[in-house]
């Protein structure tokens, strides 16, 4: 049993009953569509077609179809590729991590979060096997599979081959840990159908829940395992992508501060795309007793702590490049904040140490508007974090003869655009069809009485 | 007795019933419904189920593959055995330029040039021209047949008409040629000048008759003598690019490169100054380079020439004095003080100037030391006054017929627009060029000649030394041997055969005084493919130079200091004087000095670039509108440092408009920029030249767009001289790694287990110090390794393909430190080329980060590429620190898109590829492969012969085709190899260290160990420039 304490702030405000709390909710997936969300769904799926054309052109004429060359092998496939690993970092640390550490805040964002973690791993996905040259061969010879080749493996050695088994794991695990927590919510809609179709798909995804106390008690017992199995895979999934870059030679990749910075920057953009999300479905859903100003300002706090942590991590880097002695990586770092894209390393250090640092005031961390705002921000600035780290090292390294620029086509921004309108289309398709606030745990945080606060 | 034990096939035999015995002799006992039941007629329902299963087998049978023709030999010729190459020495020519050759043919195709080291004058190395020249050999735009006025003729129709319209002529026939340096060719000219009474005009591209003439008017023979750079100790430039665009610039490369070799024993080296307006090959070469205006050239020779002449002796002119004469009074110095071992040079075609330097050399006692005028190369004969003589009774009409030999005037001659408009006033015209180019298209009869490789024709290219071509493929179209033609139209009915024979045996055998026999001094030369005759020489008198009078003029004609903006000419070291601009392997063979590919643009000094607001960007510049010669064109400007001040440079070979597709609208024609005054041509053009930006954008496909090496000592590392004589480890670089026990050599930190070779250990070696930048092993890697051509655009993107580059740096006078401004050259920079490939690391980081191991070490120290194992992430290339790899980022074959790939789109330009090696698909990434296939073909020579391989077995392609022999090849596990003996290589347990001093590794920190050894660049100057002082 928790006992709440008398002076503490309710999580749940608006004096909601069980009853409402299961009313707001299921709700929203038994109604019919919204015209704000058929509309959103459209924009959702025209972007995903529009951006599908240029992952159709890219997979069919090759990979030239990029702006990439013979300096920058990567730019923004691997850019986007990061950039998607760390949003989908949020989800499972809130929902693992804070379970842990019994911090029932989480309670209301966790499903919503725990979705984004999943979608955004799976565009995260797209990048690893479209940004290969021979994507039809590759997607399975990345993989250990026995084969007919002889003594044929993958090279164990490789930061790739780790990123393979990081990311199918992490994405394993999330998807399960997510499910998990998504069957007695699917059980209370399967209750509640009116017709046959919503009952029998529900009742599927179901699992056939009986809401016993054996059966709640095992659900608490997995989730805990899970808790347990996923907080290590959050820590290792960043540090593992940090070693692409970290394992390398090349000046500005070449670094041992990459894990650590490569964590917080990803729970820092994660955290950001949480918000950014949130404070939507908060407002089309009128959620606004179930996410709280002090869920935004919790979570803003954690941004500021992310985001000075990569400030401090930026600053380190320089500073070790300097204590090195060595020459090419004292040139990457000079250029990246003088060189030809001096604007990109400007952009990251706007938005990523400077913004974040106006939540110490608690009026901009306590007002929807601003956390909006900077929540995009912070997420452009992890966008050009890594576009600094890959393109702005490789662009210059250790022969000047080879030194070239990059410039993106709308193929690039086409296959970008592609992963949104995939991320979009799953999010509101399961804030439609799933029930986006997990009901049996926050009915565990509301009043007991009930009354209005 | 016994029953013996019985078998039976079943129950069913062993009851033996009735219904059994009725079927028993069937085979299928049971009811097939084929042929209907016992008895019964096929009904209509068998019929569709035979008719369905039929259509259905026969589509899945089309389903196949389908059936590529590989016919096997029924008649297999005796010396052609499949996967086995087979060499033919021939010998190159192309417009007026030559190299004697080896053919490398696969079951009968041509598919790759080396140098013939039996050649002591081409010397054994390739030019790039000469590396291409084999694609052009494959080019589907040639001629297939011979045309009437366009229209596909018979050779019969062709020899009556040309026959009968020249017999029509009345002797008013006039044969237009390049220098002929084949007694063939000429005797075959001559047939023809003696039948019709025809006259015979020779022209160059880059005309040397202001030499030729100088020479005949003091040595009574118009000639281009013998240099021989070997033995030079100082050497003067003017303007001569003797290392890029001087005849035989492959067998200079190799004279000069013995001057700079260094090693413990040989301690000196040759003193190179140039003066120049264009940043040269030979320029880019020099120890002191100082850039001159075209109109101050021939003050600086007369200067030159007092300086000597006080020193020596002579009688000095009266010259003005040139502003600036530090340099060239060190220049006089040095000349004097290795008197006898130097040469002074000039690439001017006014003869007045030539004549001074003749007289320079005369009293620095060149003749007979360094310069031999009994011997006379034959590459240049072309006579300015006499061609522009037949141009003005081309037009005036008194010359009813022409017949152009394999030239292209209408392009490449300053006077083309006459000479087209004078071929319609002919009443006929005759070419025998390989394509409707821009003169042959406006031609009656077009007989199309062989290209060289099909072709029997012999060579004098330089007194008492000859070669043959032989024939290495069957003529590929309905094409015609020119000299045959000639014969025959002349009334000889001679095979190009037998005319090469007899010519042979009459200038050659009959001289040689060889007691052979003439088939068997045929059969040998035919092997050697080149023939030295003992004590040939010409009788020359002199030197007799009017030196007042050559001062004189050129008094009247130069200027101190002339504010007016200069033009000049040059031949670059990739499409050279266009004869060959259809060949897209030149056509993306980067500029050794501008980097640039697929275009020709004005250079010009970063000053002037300036003053007039353009400046270059990531290849991005702007046009002028430029007026020169009166012809105004738009051309894009490139600002290059070490362009004189008020000089323009601009390359002829480009603005072809009929030589096929690939060459068609590549940039502008240079050629009528040159101006023709009293009957000379000049290449350099003082007056009447202005140009006007136009505020036009323009992109520049370049390949390499950092200029300097922004001070890291462990990419280059260079020294000068004198202090190399003291320390030979001068300049050299010695990074250290902090470690608990105190600073370390990198070589004695590693987590690596290293690798253990037991048999062979493949390195490289590569003299920074005699490579001279030209570039021919770039194209022979190209040919090696079926690289494939990517286009401008692809260029532009930074896509090019090259698995070798060679990387061009300058100095920058910058201080050290300040990052912004060593970025920039400086105004006259010193130039070092590093050639950069695969340094096949020891330690290689692309080995490690792979996926899928498709990249790996093999036990002989390659670094290996597996093109079926790659899936393409690229992330080999990023970890690669000499960026080296280079990935297939589109299909380059069998795709329109890429159609200039010549050599993979068609089925012709197919024949060319190498078949050892795959021709990569797209997606997958590639790289130097220190030619493997050449390793694995002269071990298994070796092995068949049951010994191990020495370097004579084995030898990569850009090594092989180095004129300068910069690049060494071989096996670090042999002592006996060159490259271990050079390197004074010494095994340790599981690396091999390099004792040479000069010898480094490209960014040695890192500890990649690579099998590639650079040796440091020593130059010959007093003292080193700026930067290196700084970083001192």
């Amino acid at each position: 049993m928790i006992a709440e304490s008398a002076v503490r702030e309710p999580l749940v405000t608006g004096g909601k009953t069980v009853h409402d709390v299961t009313q707001d909710i299921a709700g929203r997936v038994e109604d019919k569509p919204a015209k704000s969300w058929l509309l959103a769904m459209a924009v959702s799926l025209a972007t995903l077609a529009v951006g599908g054309y240029a992952v159709a052109m890219t997979v069919w004429e090759g990979i030239g179809m990029w702006g990439l060359n013979k300096t920058v092998g990567w730019a923004w496939d691997i850019t986007n590729f990061v950039w998607w690993v760390g949003i989908g970092h949020a989800g499972t640390l809130i929902s693992a991590i804070l379970l842990l550490f019994r911090q029932r805040w989480r309670m209301s964002i966790n499903r919503a979060a725990e979705a984004m973690t999943i979608f955004a791993v799976i565009c995260a996905a797209m990048f690893p096997v479209l940004h290969m040259g021979r994507p039809w061969l590759g997607f399975y010879w990345a993989l250990p599979l026995p084969n007919t080749f002889g003594s044929l493996w993958v090279n164990f050695n490789s930061p790739l081959l780790w990123d393979v088994f990081a990311i199918s794991t992490y994405f394993s695990v999330s998807l399960v840990f997510w499910y998990i927590g998504l069957i007695p919510d699917f059980a209370t809609i399967r209750d509640r159908a009116t017709n046959k179709i919503s009952a029998a798909i529900y009742g599927t995804l179901s699992f056939g829940w009986d809401g016993a106390a054996k059966t709640w008690s095992r659900y608490e017992t997995v989730a805990l395992i899970l808790a347990g199995l996923a907080t290590p895979l959050v820590l290792s999934v960043h540090t593992i992508v940090s070693f692409d870059f970290a394992t390398s030679v090349i000046p500005g990749w070449h670094t041992t501060i990459f894990p650590p910075y490569f964590v917080a920057g990803a729970i820092f953009s994660g955290f950001a795309m949480v918000l950014t999300l949130l404070l939507i479905t908060r407002k089309v859903y009128k959620l606004e007793d179930y996410i709280t100003i002090q869920h935004i300002e919790l979570m803003n706090i954690v941004i500021i702590i992310t985001g000075s942590i990569v400030g401090i991590a930026y600053i380190t880097e320089f500073f070790i490049a300097w204590y090195s002695g060595v020459e090419a990586e004292q040139y990457a770092f000079i250029n990246r904040a003088t060189g030809p894209y001096w604007w990109a390393y400007w952009s990251m250090m706007t938005c990523n140490v400077i913004s974040p640092q106006l939540f110490w005031f608690k009026k901009i961390r306590t007002n929807l508007a601003a956390t909006f705002i900077i929540s995009i921000i912070v997420n452009i600035g992890m966008w050009f974090e890594r576009f600094v780290i890959i393109v702005t090292s490789l662009h210059r390294d250790f022969l000047p003869s080879s030194w070239a620029m990059f410039y993106p086509t709308v193929y690039d921004m086409g296959v970008y655009l592609f992963t949104f309108g995939l991320f979009f289309t799953l999010f509101f398709a399961f804030a439609k069809f799933f029930p986006v606030i997990n009901m049996a745990e926050v009915k565990s945080i509301i009043k007991a009485t009930g009354e209005k606060k | 007795m016994k029953e013996t034990k019985k078998y039976w096939k079943g129950l069913e035999q062993l009851k033996n019933s009735d219904e059994f015995q009725k079927h028993a002799n069937k085979e299928f006992p049971e009811y097939l419904p084929i042929g209907g039941a016992e008895g019964e007629e096929p009904s209509r329902r068998d019929f569709l189920k035979l008719m369905g299963f039929g259509i259905a087998a026969v589509s899945l049978a089309a389903c196949e593959t389908p059936v590529k023709k590989a016919i096997p030999y029924v008649k297999k010729p005796v010396s052609v055995d499949p996967t086995m190459p087979n060499y033919y020495a021939s010998t190159f020519v192309s417009g007026s330029d030559y190299c004697s050759v080896l053919v490398k043919t696969r079951e009968g195709r041509p598919i790759k040039l080396e140098g013939n080291s039996l050649s002591t004058f081409s010397g054994g190395g390739t030019s790039s021209q000469v590396e291409a020249s084999v694609l052009s050999l494959y080019d589907q735009e040639r001629l297939q047949q011979p045309l009437i006025d366009g229209k596909k003729a018979s050779w019969d129709e062709i020899d009556s008409a040309v026959s009968k319209e020249l017999a029509a002529a009345n002797g008013k026939v006039a044969i237009v040629t390049n220098s002929i340096a084949s007694p063939a060719t000429q005797a075959s000219i001559d047939a023809l000048v003696a039948a019709y009474g025809a006259t015979h005009v020779a022209y160059d591209q880059s005309s040397f008759s202001g030499l030729l003439a100088a020479y005949e008017s003091a040595f009574g023979t118009r000639m281009l003598p013998s240099h021989d750079f070997s033995k030079a100790k100082t050497i003067v430039s003017f303007g001569a690019d003797f290392l890029g665009s001087w005849p035989n610039h492959t067998g200079n490369n190799k004279q000069f490169a013995q001057t700079r070799k260094l090693d413990s024993k040989k301690k000196e080296m040759s003193r190179l100054y140039a003066f120049e307006s264009n940043l040269s090959l030979t320029g880019a070469n020099a120890d002191y380079r100082t850039p001159i205006k075209p109109s101050q050239e021939g003050l600086y020779v007369a200067n030159l020439y007092n300086a000597v002449a006080a020193k020596l002796g002579g009688t000095k002119v009266k010259v003005a004095k040139v502003e600036d004469d530090v340099v060239l009074q060190k220049a006089a110095n040095d000349l004097v003080s290795a008197k006898g071992a130097s040469i002074v040079i000039s690439g001017s075609n006014d003869s007045e100037v030539q004549k001074l330097v003749i007289a320079i050399n005369q009293l620095l006692g060149s003749y007979g030391n360094t310069i031999d005028p009994s011997k006379s190369v034959n590459l240049r004969k072309g006579d300015d006054a006499a061609f522009a003589g037949f141009v003005k009774k081309l037009n005036s009409g008194a010359i009813s017929g022409v017949i152009f030999y394999n030239c292209n005037p209408v392009y490449d001659h300053a006077l083309g627009s006459q000479i087209a408009a004078g071929i319609k006033k002919a009443k006929f015209a005759v070419s025998t060029s390989d394509r409707s180019d821009e003169t042959s298209s406006l031609v009656k009869y077009q007989a199309p000649d062989h290209h060289y490789l099909e072709s029997w024709n012999d060579f004098e290219p330089v007194t008492g030394q000859f070669s043959l071509s032989q024939p290495a493929i069957k003529n590929i179209f309905d094409t015609r041997q020119a000299q045959e033609s000639f014969l025959k139209w002349a009334g000889q009915e001679v095979s190009a055969y037998d005319h090469v024979r007899a010519s042979w045996n009459k200038n050659v055998y009959e001289k040689s005084g060889e007691l052979a026999g003439a088939d068997g001094f045929w059969n040998k030369c035919l092997h050697d493919g080149v023939y030295e005759l003992k004590g040939a020489a010409l009788t020359v008198s002199g030197p007799d130079v009017d030196v007042t009078g050559a001062a004189a003029a050129i008094s009247k004609k130069y200027k101190v200091n002339s504010t007016e903006l200069e033009l000049i000419l040059y031949t670059n070291y990739s499409v050279g004087d266009g004869t060959q601009a259809n060949n897209p392997w030149l056509q993306e063979m980067p500029d050794p000095i501008t980097k640039a590919t697929w275009d020709n643009y004005l250079t010009v000094s970063p000053k002037q670039a300036e003053e007039w607001g353009i400046e270059l960007g990531d290849m991005s510049t702007q046009t002028v509108s430029f007026t020169a010669n009166g012809v105004t064109e738009e051309i894009p400007v490139l600002p290059q440092p070490g362009q004189a001040y008020g000089t323009v440079g601009l390359a002829v070979g480009y603005g072809r408009t009929k030589a096929g597709k690939v060459a068609n609208g590549v940039g502008v024609n240079a050629y009528q920029f040159a101006s023709v005054a009293n009957g000379s041509t000049s290449f350099a053009v003082t007056s009447g030249v202005s140009a006007t930006p136009t505020g036009n954008g323009y992109q520049i496909a370049q390949t390499q767009t950092h200029q300097t090496y922004m001070g890291r000592e462990t990419v280059i590392q260079e020294t000068v001289l004198n202090k190399y004589q003291k320390d030979p480890q001068a300049g050299r670089h010695f990074p250290k790694i902090a470690t608990s026990e105190g600073y370390k050599k990198p070589y004695a930190v590693s987590l690596w287990q290293g690798h253990e070779y037991n048999n062979h250990h493949w390195g490289m070696m590569i003299d920074l110090n005699s490579c001279t930048g030209c570039g021919s092993c770039t194209i022979a890697c190209q040919t090696e390794n079926n690289i494939p051509v990517v286009g401008k655009q692809e260029v532009l993107n930074r896509r090019e393909m090259h698995w070798l580059r060679i990387d061009r740096y300058y100095s920058s006078d910058a201080e050290e430190g300040d990052l912004k401004a060593m970025e920039k050259a400086a105004q006259n920079p010193e130039v070092t080329f590093q050639p950069m490939m695969c340094q096949q690391c020891n330690n290689a980081p692309c080995e490690t980060v792979c996926p899928v191991a498709a990249t790996t070490h093999s036990s002989e120290g390659l670094n290996q590429m597996t093109y079926n194992r790659c899936i393409g992430t690229r992330y080999c290339a990023n970890n690669c620190p000499y960026k080296v790899r280079r990935f297939n980022w589109f299909k380059y074959h069998d795709n329109k898109q890429f159609d200039k790939n010549m050599s993979m789109n068609n089925d012709l330009g197919k024949m060319v590829l190498n078949p050892d090696v795959t021709v990569r698909a797209r997606g997958v990434m590639e790289k130097c492969s220190f030619c493997v296939q050449r390793i694995q073909s002269g071990k298994l020579s070796a092995k068949k012969e049951g010994r191990r391989p020495t370097d004579e077995d084995v030898n990569v392609a850009c090594a092989a085709s180095c004129p300068s022999e910069a690049l060494v090849f071989g096996d670090m596990k042999n002592p006996e190899s060159r490259i271990s003996q050079m390197l004074q290589i010494k095994q340790n347990e599981k690396s091999v260290e390099a004792r040479e001093p000069r010898a480094y590794h490209v960014l040695e920190e890192l500890r990649v160990m690579p099998n590639v050894w650079y040796l440091t660049k020593v130059r010959n100057k007093d003292e080193e420039s700026k930067t290196e002082k700084a970083e001192a």
